[in-house]
């Protein structure tokens, strides 16, 4: 058992609310780490601070590793390293069009309007949008509306 | 001599949780479906919040963070007045929506370089979400601000009402020279300048009128436990499933 193994397991643990994204793709997991004595810790951050469904990531977390046999575990939460939308890897980022979510535009860590504001049509790919609401049904997720395609798509938010 | 960290956090956290409720009871009664999930939207941010900032409470040897939320009463609350008065009409929410949180997000900007690194690592976290709330606000005091008639005379209504309580953000405690002289926050007169200046910007886009700030008594007495009538109520409701089994395993 070495990190890498450990985080091909966690690959198989979704967003419950992204059904589609792992939490390595989202970024969340920060770090594994296998002491002297053979006991993982797995360092997460969470991506909204007030995100419902992390408590049931770090729950989906520890199952994993109990179920791979995993002695000694900790899974910690941590804000020591904020996450960022730029943190969704590049895979994560196609999951989430194929979801029909716009992924999250990337930035320089300055979120002025203009990318608050700017998201590509998951439906046709446009970027004739506009943001219709910064609020949608989960805290991570914004509404638009495409001009082109005339119809309206949520986008996983800039942070 | 109360710990400046201690002042300076249960102020932040009380006003959140505090607010993150009254935002809550716009839950199915938004005036637009999209509204009603922006207030509700608003209020889980609001409480994820809080309990970033009374863990940090706990983590200093406070109760744990359902505890100092559901078992205090209305004297033990440092929040401000602004945040504890009923929801009002949706003109008075979205203007109290707009005086805070214009105030939270210059907060939360300067905390990120507080002395105090657990406090420093969670407002770099939260202030990043705050811009959507602010966003929100000006989008919509913009937009209405520069509407019909109707809107300008409730919103106006509304900004005078407000606007003394707003101030009231701003209320020092004994503890003030000490959080600045050690570095843990910008202190309130440099925050109410900056913020002075950002709903001036946005006020000044539409055709409302900021009252002279120099004619007006701000409200204070929260930050040092007095409050108006409508905080223990909002407590009771609160606190009223919590109460049923404070050891519940939920």
């Amino acid at each position: 058992m070495d990190e890498s193994t450990i985080l091909s397991w966690l690959d198989e643990v979704k967003d419950p609310e992204i059904p589609v994204v792992s939490l390595v793709d989202l970024g969340v997991i920060r770090r594994v780490q296998i002491g002297a004595d053979g006991h993982v810790t797995v360092r997460m951050t969470p991506t909204f601070s007030g995100c419902p469904a992390m408590d049931y990531m770090r729950r989906d977390v520890e199952r994993v590793l109990r179920e791979h046999g995993v002695p000694g575990y900790t899974v910690e939460m941590s804000l020591e390293e904020a996450w960022s939308s730029n943190d969704v890897t590049e895979r994560g980022r196609q999951a989430l069009r194929e979801f029909r979510l716009s992924p999250p535009p990337a930035h320089q860590g300055i979120i002025d309007l203009d990318i608050l504001e700017y998201a590509e049509c998951p439906h046709c790919g446009s970027h004739n949008t506009e943001l219709r609401s910064p609020f949608g049904p989960t805290l991570c997720r914004a509404l638009h509306y495409c001009h082109n395609c005339r119809q309206g798509f949520e986008q996983f938010k800039p942070v | 001599m109360t710990d400046p960290k201690k002042d300076l956090l249960y102020r932040l956290a009380d006003d959140q949780l505090i607010l993150g409720h009254r935002n809550s009871e716009w839950n199915g009664l938004g005036p637009i479906l999209e509204e009603d999930i922006a207030f509700s939207s608003m209020a889980q941010d609001k409480l994820g919040h809080a309990l970033q900032l009374y863990s940090l409470l706990h983590e200093l040897g406070e109760a744990e963070p359902d505890t100092v939320a559901f078992t205090r009463n209305a004297a033990q609350f440092h929040c401000s007045q602004l945040v504890e008065l009923p929801i009002g009409d949706y003109a008075f929410s979205l203007m109290r929506h707009f005086l805070f949180d214009h105030a939270e997000l210059l907060r939360f900007e300067a905390l990120a370089a507080s002395s105090y690194e657990p406090l420093a690592q969670v407002a770099r976290k939260l202030k990043g979400e705050l811009k959507y709330h602010v966003l929100h606000a000006n989008t919509w005091i913009r937009q209405l601000g520069t509407s019909t008639e109707e809107a300008l005379e409730k919103l106006q209504a509304a900004l005078d009402l407000t606007l003394p309580y707003a101030l009231g953000l701003f209320e020092k405690t004994e503890a003030e020279p000490a959080i600045i002289a050690e570095g843990l926050f910008i202190g309130e007169d440099v925050l109410r300048a900056q913020w002075l200046e950002n709903i001036s910007r946005v006020l000044n886009q539409t055709q409302l009128e900021l009252p002279d700030l120099s004619a007006i008594t701000p409200v204070g007495g929260g930050r040092h436990g007095e409050h108006t009538e409508f905080l223990q109520p909002l407590l009771d409701e609160m606190a009223e499933v919590f109460r049923l089994d404070p050891t519940a395993d939920w």
